[in-house]
């Protein structure tokens, strides 16, 4: 038994995935609490370099050509021997396509609790889990000696996470791994065709008062600058300023983006419909009575043409810096 | 895709069967009325007397696989075009969707509202409990028949749109206002009324119908009243000429048969100015459905300073806004087909006449026409206003 | 195909919630429940499969206020078993609880594959599908939107982010935790659901008492700060270009 927190790093195709940082940052906070040290748990095949920016104080290395790319049945059975030969205080996995089939599985597995949509630790060691579409917070103490939690994004900035010192990396002996039950056949990328807007993380949306087809591009650069795409409601559409595809609202998708970037749109119960379950909605427009502003988080009254090339410019300049 | 009916002999008894007048539907003389005034009926791969056609032809597959009945909002003008007198809208119309419904094919949007209906007994997919949130903060106190003991004089029976979309509250909050004015005892059922499902009827779910007036009627039965008034002209269509055939049957008026009742004791009040050129659009379901075309005007010609001018479909031939039928949420689908709405049709004949009011008395026309405005180019200025909100405005309250 | 879809209802997040007076859980008075979506799209996906491929398809649940509803639309739509489980569900039961609870159930099924929603929003002990999976000791595949059945094999398309698909491979028989049915929930109309109440029968199974073992502890559940009112951002475009640039580093998005 150790007193250390574990994360497990995940990495989709030689990338390690933003939620690996989180964590490692989360962990840093937790050991603070526990005391102990931040191990991150790197499975792959030729994967050592993707250790070398991991904000750990140690790397476990496990090496296998079956781990060379997530598969559950694979991942489960050597994480199973790792943590059971020397179990740690905690071990963090994302809430994600790779954590959360492997987590549930080890908590019956190797019979440790597990608590999941975990967002944060405090101070004394104490998760924080956010449920319910985000209106619930549940607080506890992490349960039994060895807690296995699953991580949702929003609590850590993933830089965190990251080190400009490559950490010890031992390479940790990987059991058989035999008569898998789970095989990965191939990847397949996304059409090059029209993104899914339902899909996207920062979105630029565009209303009736983007006013003509020409200002749509406006939109763009500045969507382009934040690394998002655009979207719009109803009438933007309609006018066959941008795709069906594009549409947001009622009759169109629903989003949940990070950031849904507001522009001329007054936030009628058919757009609004479409846009609740995004984390930060921003609002721009002229009407201060526009009902957007009663759902959005941040707002301005301003005109969005007067803003837009003011912002793009500065977010370019912060991304250059 | 299947479907309980195996033939068009199967589906053409059943119609007849279940409509009032159903046999009718043997007296069509395929003189395209129907399809020639229906407003989408150019869109439609099966317009109304196209269907009858292949329905006797027995080739009850082909409508099936078309799904351009959905372009049909229910607006009465085939049925009241038709020289046979056959009841297009309620029975033929709502049939066909009935079945693409029970064969799985209903666009999502509409699906959507069904569900919602079924579930939260609206089809905005909002909580139940909140129906009557619009009443917090109005004085004098709007009644809750559930809190109130003893009978009221009049149940308002309030409606979807009416109680939960932020624009048409508007229009309930104004009527609130003139019903408080004239001293009228009314009491609301709030939380405990349902969808009048109408609409969901007409859009082919007569199951999901049963199921709201059901509700509906025994919410009605736990209270006391003389009467019930409506905001809707679906609600009224439903409560006075469907419900009936459940076992659930009431006096019901829509509130501007109610309120010219009453036109003595309310012109008095209307002492404001109204200097406007107002146009008044005949709902599908106060005029065509059920024949009520005075009592609206002279509600606005009693407000003083206006001047009435009609639009150039009037009366019987008045233009759909496009809601009702399901139409209200196949808007996606409508607009795919068509690439054009309704509403901005009838909001250009509002601007063709120079009016600066374009009056209602429905609350699907409220937010519908209010959106046709800021698309159609010449119709910025046009203002959207419901009876009651002019007969505020008249009345300075 | 012995396809089997384990089902459960969710707190209805149209209504309002509340915390209960311990201030550990959700005031369970008011609640509505709802079908997880997720599990929605799982009959789906198994209606699919059955459709092509025949076979039966058995959906079981927890025995909950509103449950009957939600099987006999099930049978509606097309599910030729219904069995609702028996056993004290009242207030807050946890997944492993109900893995658990649903295990030796499904056994009796002896089903070729399980499924059930890839999550829900109320779990805080890790989804149910996973954990069902291990009891079961069958393999286990989550953020699946697709599923072809071949032999005692199934091909499936798992979501990655980005619109990235990761074509696997899994052994039957497996647990499959489904993102989306290849076509969103059909409808079924109000007259047919009341057919099936008609028609159909829904077992009952009893469970011998829960066991939530696994689960964390809350020691405070609560409701973050609601704002009502966007919070406004003032100056001149300037300022407020460099204010939303503050807005986006703090999100992460910059």
């Amino acid at each position: 038994m150790n007193q250390d927190t574990y994360v497990v790093i995940e990495h989709i195709r030689g990338q390690v995935a933003d939620i690996s940082y989180i964590m490692l940052a989360a962990g840093r906070e937790l050991v603070k609490g526990l005391g102990g040290n931040v191990v991150a748990i790197l499975l792959g095949h030729k994967a050592q370099p993707l250790a070398v920016n991991l904000a750990a104080d140690k790397v476990l290395y496990l090496d296998h050509p079956a781990l060379a790319e997530f598969t559950s049945d694979a991942y489960q059975n050597a994480l199973a021997g790792l943590i059971s030969t020397n179990p740690p205080r905690a071990v963090l996995f994302g809430s994600t396509t790779i954590g959360t089939d492997i987590a549930s599985s080890l908590s019956i597995r190797l019979g440790l609790p597990l608590v999941s949509s975990c967002r944060s630790f405090t101070s004394d060691g104490k998760y924080l889990s956010q449920i319910c579409g985000g209106k619930i917070m549940a607080e506890g103490t992490l349960p039994g000696t060895t807690a296995l939690v699953t991580m949702i994004p929003g609590g850590y900035k993933p830089e965190l996470g990251q080190s400009k010192q490559a950490p010890d990396v031992s390479q940790v002996d990987v059991p058989a791994l035999e008569a898998l039950r789970v095989t990965l056949t191939r990847y397949i990328e996304p059409e090059a065709g029209d993104v899914d807007i339902s899909k996207e993380s920062i979105l630029v949306s565009v209303g009736r008062g983007i006013q003509t087809q020409d200002n749509i591009e406006l939109a763009e650069e500045l969507a382009k600058a934040l690394g998002g795409t655009v979207c719009g409601s109803r009438p933007v559409i309609d006018q066959g300023w941008l795709a069906t595809s594009r549409l947001v609202g009622k009759s169109g998708k629903h989003v949940k983006p990070k950031v849904y970037l507001a522009l001329g749109i007054s936030g009628a119960p058919e757009h609004v419909e479409g846009i609740t379950d995004s984390d930060t909605i921003i609002a721009i427009n002229m009407d201060p009575r526009a009902p957007i502003f009663d759902i959005a988080k941040f707002g301005a009254e301003i005109d969005l043409f007067d803003l837009i090339d003011p912002l793009i410019e500065r977010v370019r300049e912060s991304k250059g810096a | 895709m299947t479907t309980d009916i195996t033939n068009a002999r199967t589906f053409l008894d059943k119609v007849i069967e279940t409509t009032p007048q159903g046999e009718r539907l043997r007296l069509c003389l395929q003189c395209g009325n129907c399809s020639g005034i229906c407003p989408f009926g150019y869109l439609m791969v099966y317009p109304p007397s196209r269907m009858i056609a292949n329905l006797r032809a027995d080739k009850f597959d082909n409508i099936l696989g078309a799904d351009s009945v959905w372009m049909c909002v229910s607006c009465y003008a085939c049925t009241t075009a038709c020289p046979s007198q056959i009841p297009l809208t309620a029975g033929l119309m709502a049939h066909i969707k009935e079945e693409l419904l029970l064969a799985g094919n209903v666009p999502s949007e509409l699906q959507s509202a069904l569900e919602f209906s079924q579930r939260y007994g609206n089809p905005l997919g909002e909580s139940p409990r909140k129906r009557s949130d619009w009443v917090i903060g109005l004085d004098p106190k709007v009644k809750l028949l559930g809190q109130v003991r003893g009978p009221v004089d009049v149940l308002w029976f309030v409606g979807d749109y009416p109680s939960y979309h932020p624009r048409v509250q508007l229009t309930t909050k104004a009527l609130t206002r003139v019903l408080n004015s004239l001293g009228v005892d009314f009491g609301i059922l709030g939380p405990e009324e349902s969808s009048d499902g109408d609409s969901q009827r007409l859009a082919g779910e007569q199951g999901l119908f049963e199921m709201l007036a059901e509700k509906n009627g025994k919410a009605f039965s736990k209270y006391q009243f003389n009467k019930i008034i409506t905001t809707d002209p679906h609600a009224y269509n439903a409560i006075k000429n469907e419900y009936p055939k459940l076992g659930i049957s009431y006096p019901i008026q829509h509130y501007t048969e109610y309120l010219v009742e009453r036109l003595d004791q309310l012109k008095p009040l209307l002492t404001h100015e109204l200097k406007a050129k107002i146009t008044y659009h005949d709902p599908c379901y106060l005029g065509r459905a059920n024949g009520i075309f005075n009592e609206p005007r002279a509600l606005i010609e009693s407000i003083p300073g206006v001047e009435i001018v009609e639009m150039s479909h009037n009366h019987t031939n008045s233009l759909c806004c496009g809601g009702g039928g399901g139409g209200m949420w196949l808007d996606g689908f409508q607009w795919e087909k068509a690439h054009v709405r309704l509403s901005e049709l009838r909001v250009r004949e509002a601007v063709a006449i120079s009016a600066d009011i374009l009056a209602v008395a429905c609350p699907y026309e409220t937010p519908r026409f209010e959106d046709a405005t800021k698309t159609v180019e010449s119709a910025t200025q046009l203002k959207v206003k419901d009876i009651a909100e002019l007969l505020v405005e008249a009345m300075g309250v | 195909m012995n396809i089997v879809v384990l089902v459960k209802l969710v707190p209805d997040l149209v209504e309002e919630l509340t915390i209960d007076p311990s201030g550990t859980s959700l005031d369970m008075t008011w609640l509505r429940l709802i079908i997880n979506e997720f599990d929605d799209h799982s009959i789906e996906q198994g209606l699919l499969l059955k459709e092509r491929g025949g076979g039966q398809l058995t959906v079981v649940a927890p025995a909950v206020e509103g449950i009957d509803d939600v099987l006999y639309t099930a049978a509606a739509k097309g599910a030729d078993r219904l069995i609702k489980i028996q056993g004290d569900f009242q207030g807050w039961v946890n997944n492993h609880a109900l893995a658990r609870a649903s295990m030796e159930i499904i056994k009796d099924l002896q089903p070729d594959l399980i499924l059930t929603g890839v999550q829900a929003h109320n779990d805080l002990d890790g989804a149910l599908g996973p954990l069902l999976a291990e009891c079961m000791q069958m393999p286990y595949i989550g953020y699946i939107a697709g599923v072809t059945l071949d032999g005692g094999k199934s091909k499936v398309k798992k979501e990655y982010p980005g619109g990235l698909i990761a074509e696997m491979e899994v052994a039957l028989p497996a647990v499959l935790g489904i993102q989306a049915a290849e076509q969103p929930p059909r409808y079924v109309a109000v007259s047919k659901v009341r057919q099936a109440m008609k028609i159909s029968t829904i077992e009952e199974k009893s469970t011998p008492e829960l066991n939530s073992l696994g689960g964390p502890t809350v020691d405070r559940m609560f409701q973050p700060e609601a704002a009502t009112r966007a919070s406004m951002i003032t100056g001149d475009v300037n300022e407020v270009a460099k204010k939303l640039v503050d807005i986006f580093k703090e999100l992460g998005v910059l």
